[in-house]
């Protein structure tokens, strides 16, 4: 698998793997000064999920994402830059700081939404996959759902229409253990998503989403099946949330020393370095990390800097006219 | 009597229902939190912002339901419990979830008592918050109770002091119409006497915060006290005002609040839930249809925009009323 993808490809998805993590380790600290406004929700330790996903997608692919979607907006191409000052509530954001870090979106990368609605990315990828069908362009949507969000009934209402109507799109379900501080274990009922999306008529499959290349290797095969006209797939993958449900979650559900053990064993950009170690040196690696870390501390000064949106943004938007 | 705060209130008047009643059971998301986790014996929530925190360890599982992530199921269920013998106390976390759920209520619950030709009855509460003013953006600030309120069969509570959720809630949940009982995030924080032993206050009864001649302002949740504030800076300047809060919306005080307009001739409603068929709408056709005749001037609404909450701070402040814009719309009233 490794092997399929050359040398600038892998370079590629760890650059991105490494965006992430860096942006939602700035943010953890900067969050601390009480400066970010909201609720944030880090996306650490699930870094191979998103980039796995997106490194099979083309621009005008389509995703839909969670509460939880710094991370899958990184990997679908936001500007690093314009997410941050999103976050912080700046004029320069993504969305003109009208939405925040639950709402980052941006139409023109194929990134239709961070949601702060559990579950609410499937009915919005069904959408956009029937855009897709209608228009015949060849495109796929993909959404992205929680272990805790596949328990909501329009999820399953989704998967439904989507077997019936033969539509291109994947689903994603990021299954980290948690939804807030109730465990997979205990919310879903038979305790395999697996299961319940192929008894709507679709391929389904589990796979390591600590692990990019298993992700990559299902969601290319996804992919391509939809692209052709075979209709939808569902991919659960298994990782770790490091953080807090969100950024102030004492976390008394968790067992102790557990994030600990997270962080050493269970770490996507550890498992790919190491995966990749015959073809790519660390140090090339290494570089890619300083350049990363580089990027997100002038996006935070930027950020910082930036001004406040003006007045009349107040009043902006809300119908195309009226 | 105890200082407590508005979230320790709602806990109060849920634990001490449970004491008295068996069949009001707590259901919703995370209520304990830990099921599943690696701390079996822990409540690690009690609800996400931990406002019902200790109704696990008292009450346990069976009766502190915790449930997956499914609101319309949660809510379908607590109206098919409550039409057959329990009195569920269900959460919906931020009330915006609404969308997510409200079959249950709006085609459902609501519907029962008298579809059914008065044989039924739904003895429901639906605790969940509401208010902008913490950068939680579109869709966790919102505050549909006009919504709710434009339903009938729903009784709709919009507490806001610590003495009042308490009361109101112990009401509501003896009450046997389902309620949507909708708690303001931003007054969880704040402190006020409350009473030690279990005690009603009447769903439809307003109340005056404060008592003047010249303007009535009418306010709910969190902005009653950005109407005392302003009550109380145009004091100063010889301009009395009665602060009315009707406390629920429905049933809504129609007396009180046209008895204090009768004494004024000039109102001023705020409200935060909608810039177009609002709370505010609703009373101001109350006064315009059964009042006409007391007003000395216009109406005047003090509302949020027609846009959706925004998120970054510098925006939401302009959207939200506050006691500057309410001031403002009664020195106008009054000329001056
Ligand atoms: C409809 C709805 N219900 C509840 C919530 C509150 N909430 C936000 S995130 C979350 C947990 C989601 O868990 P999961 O889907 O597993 O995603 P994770 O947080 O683990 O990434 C909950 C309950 C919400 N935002 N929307
Ligand atoms: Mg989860």
């Amino acid at each position: 698998m490794v092997m399929q993808l050359d040398k600038d490809q892998l370079l590629q998805a760890y650059r991105k793997m490494s965006e992430i993590r860096a942006f939602e380790e700035r943010l953890h600290e900067e969050n601390a000064t009480g400066d970010i406004p909201g609720f944030i929700h880090l996306y650490t330790g699930e870094e191979a999920i998103a980039v796995g996903v997106c490194q099979n997608l083309l621009p005008t692919d389509y995703i839909g994402s969670t509460h939880r979607g710094h991370g899958h907006s990184i990997a679908k191409g936001c500007d690093i830059h314009g997410m941050m000052a999103e976050v912080f509530g700046k004029d320069a954001g993504v969305c003109r700081g009208k939405g925040g870090s639950m709402h980052i979106a941006d139409l023109s990368k194929g990134m239709l939404g961070a949601n702060g609605i559990v579950g609410g990315a499937p009915s919005l990828a069904i959408g956009a996959a029937l855009t897709a069908k209608t228009l015949k362009n060849g495109g796929v949507a993909v959404s992205f759902t929680g272990d805790g969000g596949s328990n909501q009934g329009l999820v399953f209402e989704a998967m439904n229409m989507a077997t019936v109507l033969q539509l291109p799109v994947i689903f994603i379900f990021e299954n980290n253990g948690y939804g807030e501080g109730t465990g997979f274990d205990y919310a879903v009922g038979g305790r395999d998503i697996t299961k319940r999306s192929s008894g709507f008529g679709m391929p389904s499959i589990r796979v390591d989403g600590t692990d990019f290349f298993a992700v990559y290797e299902a969601v290319s095969e996804a992919v391509d099946r939809a692209r052709t006209g075979g209709g939808p797939t569902s991919i659960e993958c298994m990782a770790y949330r490091w953080h807090g449900h969100f950024e102030g979650d004492p976390g008394l559900y968790r067992a102790k020393g557990e994030v600990a053990g997270l962080r050493k064993n269970h770490d996507p950009l550890k498992i790919f370095r190491d995966k990749v170690r015959d073809q790519i040196k660390a140090s090339e690696l290494d570089k890619i990390d300083a350049e990363v870390t580089a990027q997100v501390d002038d996006a935070v000064k930027q950020a910082r800097a930036a001004a406040y949106p003006p007045a009349e943004n107040l009043l902006a938007d809300v119908y195309v006219s009226y | 009597m105890s200082t407590k705060s508005y979230r320790e209130a709602i806990k109060d008047a849920i634990a001490q229902e449970m004491r008295l009643d068996d069949t009001v059971v707590v259901i919703g998301e995370d209520q304990r939190g830990g099921h599943g986790g690696h701390q079996p014996e822990v409540e690690a929530l009690g609800g996400v912002l931990g406002v019902t925190k200790g109704l696990w360890t008292e009450f346990g599982s069976e009766r502190v339901i915790d449930t997956p992530i499914t609101e319309s199921a949660i809510i379908g269920m607590a109206a098919g419990a409550a039409a057959t013998g329990l009195r569920p106390v269900a959460e919906l976390m931020f009330m915006d979830f609404f969308g997510v759920a409200f079959d249950g209520i709006y085609n459902q619950a609501a519907k029962f008592r008298y579809m059914f030709g008065g044989k039924a009855k739904a003895p429901l509460v639906v605790r969940g918050m509401v208010g902008a003013g913490f950068s939680a953006a579109g869709q966790h600030s919102q505050s549909p109770y006009h919504i709710f309120a434009s339903v009938p069969g729903l009784k709709v509570v919009c507490p806001s002091t610590p003495y009042d959720a308490k009361g109101l809630l112990i009401a509501s949940i003896r009450d046997d119409d389902p309620v949507m009982f909708c708690e303001n995030k931003i007054l969880y924080d704040m402190k006020g006497e409350v009473p030690d032993e279990p005690y009603t206050i009447p769903l439809g009864v307003a109340n005056y915060t404060r008592e003047g001649e010249d303007v009535t302002i009418i306010a709910l949740g969190s902005l009653v006290h950005q109407a005392n504030a302003a009550a109380d800076r145009l004091a100063k300047d010889g301009i009395t005002c009665d602060v009315i809060d009707p406390r629920t919306i429905s049933p809504l005080d129609e007396t009180a609040i046209l008895e204090s307009v009768a004494a004024t001739g000039r109102v001023v409603i705020v409200d935060e839930s909608a810039a177009r068929c609002g709370f505010a709408h609703d009373v101001a056709a109350l006064i315009a249809s059964k009042g006409f005749d007391y007003l000395r001037a216009p109406i005047e609404l003090v509302l949020p925009p027609h846009t959706p909450v925004p998120f970054s701070p510098a925006l939401e402040k302009l959207w939200l009323p506050d006691a500057a814009k309410i001031e403002a719309a009664a020195r106008k009233l009054m000329g001056a």
